[in-house]
This record gives C-alpha cells, structure tokens and sequence, in this order.
C-alpha cells in the first residue's frame, strides 16, 4: 500500500454535446516523501487531476486514497500553494500564516502558534516583511507567504499548481531552491504542476507526462535518477540531464504536439 | 514624440515638487466658484429686483438675511426656528431610520448572499419593493404606526434599506472562489470565515450600499417632512412656501443640497477608513 494511490481515476463533464472525457483512468503510486512534477499541454487535466488529491474535484470513477483513505473533501493535510497566491489582501503576511495555523492547531497555546508563524516567516525570509499586505508584496515574496502558510500547518501532501508560473526567472530560481530546502527539511510529499522542463529535473523524483486531452493519459513516468543534494549546474551540464530533456520535449513536442499550436 | 511626452512628465514633476500645492488646490476651488458667480449673474438679470415670480439672488439675501443666514441657532418657540436646528431635526431622524437600514439591510443581505434558495425566493420580491417611492409609504405607514415621528423613521428605514440589503447580497454572492477555497482546505470556523472572510470582501459592496442610502434617506426626509409637519428643514420649506416665503425656500435648498453633499463625504470619508486599501 503506498502513500498516496490514484487509482483508474476517471472524470467527465456533462456538456451540450454530450459527456466530455477529461481524465481517462489514471493510475499513480506516489512514497511517502517523494518529490512529484506533473507535466503536459494546457488543458490536459493536470490541475483536475490534482484538485482530486486535494479534494476540491472528485473523480467520476476511481478513486483517490492517502494512507488508505478515501479523499472526498478538502483538508489542511493536502494543503495547496495556489498559482495566483489565494492570499486574503486585507490580512498581513504574518496574519495570513496565522489564520492557518490558528484554524488547524486549535489546541495550540497562543505563543506557540505565533512560533509557528514566526518560524515559517523566518523559513522563507519574509521576517522583515511579516506585517505588510499582499498588495504592498512583489510576486514571489507573495508566493514566498503562501508556501510559508501551507508548510506551517504540517501538511501531509504539498500540492503546488505551477507555484512559479507568473514569477521572474531569478526569483523562480530563488524559490525553486528554498523548495527543495525546506522539503529536504520537512519530508514532506510534493505535487507540482509546472510547465517548465528544467524546473521539472531540478526539482522532481518522478515526472509524470501527461498525454493531450480530452480523455488525457498518463503518457509516461520519467524517473529522474540525480543525487541529492541536486547541484543545478552540475545536473544540467550531465548527459543524463540532456538525455531526460531531449526526451520529455519529444514526448511533448512531437508525440503529443498541441493541434492548436 | 516619446521623447516629448517624457520631457513633458519631467517637467510635471518638476513643478508639483515646488510650491505648488496652493495652486494645485486653486486649480480645483477657482472654476466651480467662477461657474458660480457666472450663474449668479446670469440669474440676477433675469430676476431684477421688482419682477414678479422667483427673486433674484440679491433680493434673497436682502428677504432673509436677518435672522436666517446671519444666524441659524435662532429659537423663537415652536417651529420658528433657525436653519441649523431645522437642519439638525431632520438629521436626527435620517439617523435613526438609517441606523435601522443599516441594521435590518447589512443582516439581511449577508443571509440572503450566502444562501440560494433564499436569494430565489426573496429577490423577485425585493426588486418590486425597491422601486416603490418613499413617501407612497408613508400613509400606510402613519396608519399603522399612528405616530407622525415613527411614520418618519419608518420612511427613511424603508428608502436606505433597499440599497443595504441588494449590494450587501450582491457583495457575498461575489467573494472569490479563491478566498471560498482557502476556507475548504484550512477547515476555518464559520466564525473565522465571516469575520476574515466575508465581511472584508463584502465591505466595499455595503459601503456603496450605504452611500446610496444615505442619498436616498436625505431625499425622503424633505418630502416626508413636509407632509408630517414639526420641526425640520422639510416642514419649514412647506411653512414658507405657503407664506409665500420664497426667499427663505431658497436658503433652505441650499442648506439641502450642502448638507447631503456632506452626509455623502462623510460615508465615503468612513468607508475608505474602514475598507482595506489594498485589494488583490
């Protein structure tokens, strides 16, 4: 019994011209600890599949189990680091992590939550910034408070929905860096949505290839065999890296090349 | 011509960091008041002192300058009395009735916001109740209530409340899905998720709720007060015009028109007070 198992998760979507396939029986193991991407052409089903995990979707057939239970609804054991932050903008920094840690650790004495938030703050260097307003934040300290909100209350499962998508490129380095640190420190089991390759092979223990929709595939599971601690250079200067590469951007391009592009 | 507009901006800048606040501000205060004057004129020649019919404006200062411009808190008894206390009544009654609005309209509209089947059932019916004019209420609402003073409440209530209740709805049918999420996956309170979450994103709908409201209740009171009597800025306006007081109707109006621009800063002053600035 693994950790996390999808398992022949189908959905599909009443529409005007009758049901529409959107994920055609997905299966996937995922250990406990393990570092997941998720990679595949826009609208292939990637963020259903993964609000099934979370438990904002529910699948048609299938089913979705963490240790050995169902998922049907939210909860903060999957918590989710959403694309556009999902930050409340009248709430500071601080207030934001704290509205988290006060709903899911209410037996908690008030100076320990305010560790916590402290703690995950310092986590993500946002101390200096705790009691400023999402709207007086860049981006990626915004991104920065949001991953700091979901590891504070001790997820089971991080799921991230491209988390570094709208952000620039030094600062998606920047993050992607303090990602692996903190999961290296948390042990905490990772799903990623990204569409970016070579963030998929700094980052991930597995990638999983999604084919195109409607009725979209697990095309193929890429194993990505670096040691850790990952050194980007070094990884991206291998052979393995140019190999993995070539192939997931075949598999994309070529295989499954997007009809509308 | 990018480089033009750039110089252009430079040169902007330039000036407004000098001393140039007070002409900033002159720039805003100088056309309304010389549109003013030119209006006065204008008005002046076509009422020269002797026509019949509205006076001009110098025979208005002349009919009520002593005592209804040069002093407002003059108390001879009765409803004689000056334009402040008049004013004054019919605020406190717009208070009261809004008070009520407020209460009945931001309490009901977060029901009916957060709930289908209620907004189906209710809104059909609200939406013909809102567009009843406010003093077609008032002679069911002196029947019922047998009090010239409660009749007036109930009208104000009657007319803010409208406004309150559809934006307030308005404005919890419309909290983002983002911020519905965070609440599924924390598992917040549903005392969390009102005050965190709901009455912040919905504030900015009440307060536009309010400040039509507020507009609307000045608007009833005047009428309201006409058809009641007593003390109160409607009333008076009435009083004078049945003697033949044109000059004082004329003040009045402007304490009217100058007290409901104010009632409406004031609600806009409160609101960006309380509404949080930065949003998204």
């Amino acid at each position: 019994m693994s950790f996390l198992t999808i398992d022949r998760v189908t959905k599909v979507y009443p529409t005007a011209n009758g049901p529409a396939t959107i994920l055609d029986g997905i299966d996937l193991s995922v250990n406990e600890g393990e570092f997941i991407c998720l990679i595949g052409h826009s609208g292939c089903g990637k963020s259903t599949l993964l609000n099934m995990v979370s438990g904002f979707n529910t699948p048609t057939s299938g089913t979705v189990t963490l240790q050995g239970n169902q998922i049907i609804e939210p909860g903060p054991d999957r918590m989710m680091v959403f694309q556009n932050y999902c930050l409340l903008p009248w709430l500071t920094a601080y207030d934001n992590v704290y509205l988290a840690v006060d709903s899911v650790y209410p037996a908690h004495t008030e100076a320990q939550k305010k560790a916590i938030v402290r703690e995950h703050l310092e986590m993500v260097g946002l101390t200096e910034s705790a009691s400023k307003k999402p709207g007086q934040l860049s981006g990626g300290m915004k991104q920065r408070v949001a991953i700091a909100r979901a590891l504070a209350i001790k997820p089971q499962v991080l799921i991230l929905d491209e988390p570094f998508g709208a952000l620039d490129a030094i600062t998606k380095e920047e993050l992607q860096d303090e990602l692996l640190t903190i999961w290296t420190e948390h042990k905490v089991t990772v799903l990623m949505i990204t569409h970016d390759i070579d963030e998929a092979l700094y980052l991930a223990d597995r990638l999983v290839m999604m084919t195109n929709g409607p009725a979209a595939k697990i095309g193929e599971v890429l194993d990505i065999p670096f040691d850790r601690p990952r050194d980007r250079e070094e990884i991206m200067a291998s052979n393995t890296y140019i190999e993995l590469r070539n192939y997931a951007l075949d598999f994309l391009f070529n295989r499954y090349a997007h009809l509308d592009d | 011509m990018a480089t033009s507009t750039s110089k252009l901006i430079i040169k902007q800048r330039r000036q407004g960091n000098s001393n140039t606040w007070i002409q900033s501000q002159l720039k805003k205060i100088v056309p309304p008041l010389a549109a003013l004057a030119v209006l006065l004129v204008i008005w002046q020649i076509l009422c020269p002192p002797g026509s019949q019919g509205l006076p001009g404006p110098i025979q208005i200062v002349q009919g009520a300058w002593d005592p209804f411009i040069i002093n407002p808190f003059f108390d001879n008894g009765g409803n004689s009395k000056g334009l402040a206390i008049q004013i004054w009544a019919s605020l406190q009654r717009v208070f009261v009735g809004f008070f009520f609005s407020i209460v009945v309209g931001v309490g009901l509209g977060i029901l009916i916001g957060s709930n289908k089947v209620i907004y189906r059932a209710l809104d059909p019916l609200f939406q013909i109740l809102r567009t009843i004019p406010p003093l077609a209420w008032l002679p069911l609402s002196l029947a019922a209530l047998k009090d010239n003073g409660a009749a007036a409440y109930f009208v104000i209530f009657i007319t803010a409340v409208w406004p309150i209740l559809i934006n307030t709805t308005v404005g919890v049918q419309q909290i983002p899905q983002d911020y519905v999420n965070v609440k599924r996956v924390l598992k917040l309170s549903n005392k969390t998720y009102f005050f965190k979450i709901l009455i912040p994103s919905a504030l900015p709908y009440i307060f536009t709720g309010l400040r039509i409201g507020i507009g609307l209740s000045w608007l009833a009171i005047i009428a309201a007060e006409m058809l009641i009597g007593g003390v109160g800025i409607g009333f008076f306006i009435w009083d004078s015009y049945n003697n033949a007081n044109l000059d004082r109707i004329i003040v009045a109006l402007f304490y009217v028109g100058v007290v409901g621009y104010l009632l409406d800063l004031l609600v806009l002053f409160i609101g960006s007070k309380i509404v949080a600035e930065d949003r998204k």
